[in-house]
């Protein structure tokens, strides 16, 4: 006999605006706070205490536009957040500031929320969508230089890039990049290289997000269809089609892999929260909180597995977060 | 004649006189039935056989030629066959040319299609004759483009045109299309604009099948002009006369499809697979190498059941489908209220009657948001149900609309589809379950309002007509079904008066009495129609009266089918208004109304005027003889 499935540990309410994105920075020593980000569509980004429940200070810095994604750069002092504005811009939250030390001006008009990989101490890269229509740009952080530009052949028409994932397999080998266009088509490229090493058209709709696996080759794609798509790169680097999952009702805004990999979460527009197995794709749980569309959802970096924790944000402006599955 | 050898000095101009004497006393069919086949036999191969059947032809004196001629081209075979009795005929002679070209094509049209097809295939075999043919073109397009001809010959005869013109056109080729394309265009353009201002759907669609095929005809690339209405056997051979078949198999073709030229729906391009990508055919996954261990297996799943499909409700009160119909962005839900709102109305109708004129207004302003399939149904099933639970008020505003500024004549015939709709509902038992939902649904709504509509009701007339005599000679022959009260008693006045007022005062948008007589036949129908179900009820003495005055004003309308409504709506006075009511108070009306009414039976050029007034007549009579025989 099944368990029901479990409440949410707490929900954080507060932003007054829809949440479209949410970063954890739990991986702190004592008496270092857990803290959660959170972007919203006003513009501003929160950041929770997670003890507390409560929100410790609001950045504002993208001007009222809605900020799309946030992510920390070795450490809760250091934030990179994008937003509607077509800026990106790094923070400085050290020691109680709040403020914007670099900005960069991507002229991306688009909702498609970069990615960071460290490539050494203190050099970052982070890929981006850029200018052109279907070209993804790699810059270095924090010097801002651009490493390449990664444009489709001519006549693809892949669309607007959609969602974007870059990895290194070890620190030193080269760093590839994965992304999702608005044709449904999810594209691998070779960033030091600037080419597209396989593509596989994932979906009929266009790819509302993915995420990867490198240990396991293995990634997984969602879009506004009622599927989910499992791919994997083999060792040609070339993309195949893994598993299809059957989805209950259409439409995924946000796909995430648990750090240990062993389950995987997708939010979906159902307002529905599902849990999967990341081996077999086995639906574990369906969590149901949320009374409009489940934007984002984010599992935290704690050291100790069982403090792990999964957010989840949502249209109806709350945050809902669970301690799911942190036995093992 | 089988006697006659090859004697070619023979005189042939007596067998000439005799045929052609023999003809004008309508003996055609017995001499030619002879003769035809004779000669079609021996001039099969036979020149010398040919030629002495045309100087047979052309011997036969003026007066006589029209039958002969016309005999011949009834009675030959195939048009190859006439061309070898006739020869060049023709040309030749004045009087054939008369007959074959004015005669039979513009001023008769009883001659069946096989007679069309022998005489203009016959003009089209020989070179001679293919200017000629031309030129019939011309006076058959001229005829079927002017505008009085639509609207004063009847049905049939343009039937009989549209079938010429498009057999015309199945023997033309490239060169003489290329000639003369500027001209066709101009008159098929004339053509189809009289054909879509007349109110009859049969005259119409013929409109619309010959401009079709015109238009296929001059522009054999590039799109071509498609209408859409419905086929039927009528439209389908027609159409199937523009294709010529060779003449052993006279096989009609079907409508080719490959006349509509737009494309499939597009899909997105998906991207050709070159080397670096791969289509997602699902590969067989690889199997597990069984060495791992599944891990997966510690973690226990939770209870799924309650993950269901998202479903959006609809309110559940009628308040709030006002409030989401006139306010909410939310398309999901304003389907899904739309939906609903039909069922809603009728289980509570407390709840409607305190909203009702509010959610009347509402609906006959509603328009499609999204694409809701039969949403036309949907909203006038709601209207009908919000007008039946409150009658009076919400028939007050309606009939006021109707009048109204500022209306489309969709939304104008829209409410006196809804007034018998309801009408029909409310006067019925309730044993008959569900209103008949006339079939006023036509999918292709853009140049047929549903005015088939009106050929339900007049069936519904015409059988109770039709039971009504019989039921005269032999007495009740059908059970009565269980009666309830007639809900339509007390508001009939409501929903009649109101239409019939203000008829003859014209408004900046909407003039009856002038261009927009498609709307004044609909009322006529609609009134006829409620009238009829005004049977048995109290105001049934005055409408009948109002209705006709009504209709001697508008008697000389020239639009036949505002005539046909006049004439269901004596029919309908004359079934519902109780005879005895009749006679008291009406005699001088209807005696005037019976001259009328002969009248129209002789001189009404429209087929089911005159069948109409016919029946008018006949109930007439049973009236009068109901009363005689009934000692007073």
């Amino acid at each position: 006999m099944a368990l029901p499935p479990p409440d949410p540990q707490f929900v954080l309410r507060g932003t007054s605006a829809a949440i479209h994105t949410l970063h954890f920075s739990c991986g702190g020593q004592e008496p270092d706070i857990p803290l959660l980000f959170s972007g919203s569509e006003n513009g501003f980004i929160h950041v929770w205490n997670l003890k507390t429940h409560r929100v410790g200070t609001a950045l504002d810095g993208h001007g009222g536009k809605s900020v799309y994604c946030v992510e920390t750069m070795g450490g809760k002092d250091r934030l990179l957040s994008q937003g509607r504005d077509q800026r990106i811009c790094l923070w400085d939250l050290a020691e109680g500031r709040t403020s914007v030390t670099d900005s960069v001006f991507t002229e991306h008009v688009g909702f498609c929320r970069c990615s960071l990989v460290k490539v050494a101490q203190g050099r970052w890269l982070m890929a981006t969508a850029a200018r052109g229509l279907e070209e993804v740009q790699v810059l270095e952080l924090p010097s801002k230089t651009s490493v390449c530009t990664l444009k489709p052949e001519v006549g693809a028409k892949l669309g607007m890039p959609m969602c974007l994932k870059l990895w290194q397999l070890s620190c030193g080998s080269q760093p590839l990049l994965l992304a999702g266009y608005e044709d449904g088509s999810v594209v691998l490229w070779n960033v030091t290289m600037g080419k597209a090493l396989s593509q596989l058209v994932c979906h009929q709709e266009p790819v509302m997000s993915l995420d990867f696996d490198s240990e396991k080759a293995k990634g997984i794609s969602g879009s506004s269809e009622k599927v989910l798509r499992i791919w994997s790169l083999n060792e040609q680097q070339n993309l195949q089609v893994c598993k299809i999952q059957e989805l209950v009702n259409a439409g995924i805004s946000h796909v995430t892999i648990r750090p240990d990999k062993k389950i995987v979460a997708t939010a979906g527009w159902d307002h529905r929260i599902r849990i999967f197995g990341w081996k077999k794709l086995k639906p574990l749980a369906v969590l149901d909180y949320h009374t409009a569309t489940v934007q984002c959802v984010s599992f935290s970096d704690h050291r100790a597995p069982r403090d792990t924790l999964l957010a989840a944000g949502s249209r109806d402006q709350r945050i809902s977060v669970w301690a799911i599955y942190t036995q093992t | 004649l089988s006697l006659i050898p090859g004697g070619l000095d023979c005189s042939i101009s007596f067998v000439s006189h005799v045929l052609g004497k023999v003809c004008i006393h309508g003996r055609q069919k017995e001499i030619l039935g002879v003769l035809v086949p004779c000669l079609t036999e021996l001039t099969k191969s036979d020149c010398i056989w040919q030629r002495i059947c045309w100087r047979l032809v052309e011997c036969v004196p003026e007066r006589w030629m029209e039958a002969v001629v016309l005999g011949f081209v009834q009675r030959a075979p195939g048009a190859d066959v006439l061309s070898r009795l006739l020869g060049n005929l023709v040309v030749k002679n004045k009087k054939a040319q008369f007959v074959v070209t004015q005669k039979v094509l513009l001023l008769q049209y009883g001659h069946p299609t096989a007679v069309l097809q022998n005489l203009l295939g016959y003009l089209s075999l020989d070179s001679l004759r293919r200017a000629l043919l031309l030129r019939v073109l011309q006076e058959l397009l001229e005829t079927w483009g002017s505008s009085s001809a639509v609207k004063h010959s009847p049905p049939e005869q343009q039937l009989y045109i549209s079938k010429a013109i498009l057999i015309c056109l199945s023997h033309l080729k490239e060169p003489e299309i290329e000639s003369c394309r500027q001209e066709l265009l101009t008159s098929m353009m004339e053509g189809v604009k009289c054909h879509l201002d007349s109110s009859l759907p049969q005259l119409r669609r013929l409109g619309m099948v010959v401009a079709e095929s015109i238009s296929s005809k001059i522009n054999t690339e590039g799109p071509v002009l498609k209408f859409e209405y419905e086929e039927d056997d009528g439209t389908r051979e027609l159409k199937s006369l523009l294709v010529q078949t060779p003449p052993l198999c006279v096989v009609p073709s079907l409508p080719d499809d490959d006349r509509n030229e737009k494309a499939g729906a597009a899909l997105p391009s998906v991207p050709e697979s070159n080397k670096k990508s791969q289509t997602a055919a699902p590969v067989m996954p690889h199997e597990e190498s069984d060495a791992e261990l599944d891990s997966d297996d510690d973690l226990v799943p939770y209870d799924m059941s309650e993950d269901k499909e998202l479903k959006v409700k609809a309110p559940l009160y009628i308040r709030d489908c006002i409030e989401v119909l006139t306010g909410s962005e939310d398309v999901d839900k304003w389907e899904a209220t739309v939906k609903a709102l039909e069922s809603l109305i009728r289980r509570n109708p407390a709840a409607t009657r305190e909203v009702s004129v509010e959610l009347a207004k509402i609906l006959l302003h509603l328009e499609e948001k999204t694409c809701i399939e039969g949403f036309v149904e949907l909203r006038q099933r709601a209207q009908v149900a919000v007008l039946t639970t409150d009658p009076i008020p919400v028939s007050k505003y309606l009939t006021s609309q109707f009048y109204s500024l500022n209306y489309s004549l969709r939304q104008r015939m829209d409410i006196l589809d809804i007034l018998v709709l309801a009408a029909q509902e409310l006067s019925c038992p309730k044993l008959h379950g569900k209103p008949k939902h006339s079939d006023a649904q036509k999918p292709c709504i853009q140049l047929l309002p549903g005015s088939d509509s009106s050929k339900d009701w007049r069936r519904i007339v015409d059988e109770r007509i039709k039971s009504k005599t019989r039921r005269f000679a032999t007495g009740r022959c059908h059970v009565e079904q269980a009666s309830s009260p007639n809900q339509f008693s007390s508001v009939a006045g409501h929903f009649f008066f109101p239409l019939i007022q203000h008829f003859d005062r014209p408004l900046t948008t909407f003039d009856l009495l002038g261009e927009d007589h498609l709307v004044l036949g609909r009322l006529v129908h609609t009134l006829a129609v409620l009238m009829y179900l005004a049977v048995n009820t109290v105001a049934v003495t005055a409408m009948g009266k109002a209705l006709l005055e009504f209709v001697w004003t508008l008697r000389f309308h020239m639009d036949s089918y505002v005539r046909q409504g006049l004439l269901s709506c004596i029919s309908s006075l004359l079934l519902s208004v109780p005879a005895e009511l009749l006679l008291a108070d009406m005699t001088e009306e209807l005696l005037e109304a019976q001259c009328w009414l002969g009248d129209v039976v002789e001189k009404d050029p429209d087929g089911d005027c005159r069948r109409l007034a016919l029946q008018n007549l006949l109930l007439m009579e049973n009236l009068k003889k109901k009363l005689e025989a009934v000692p007073s």
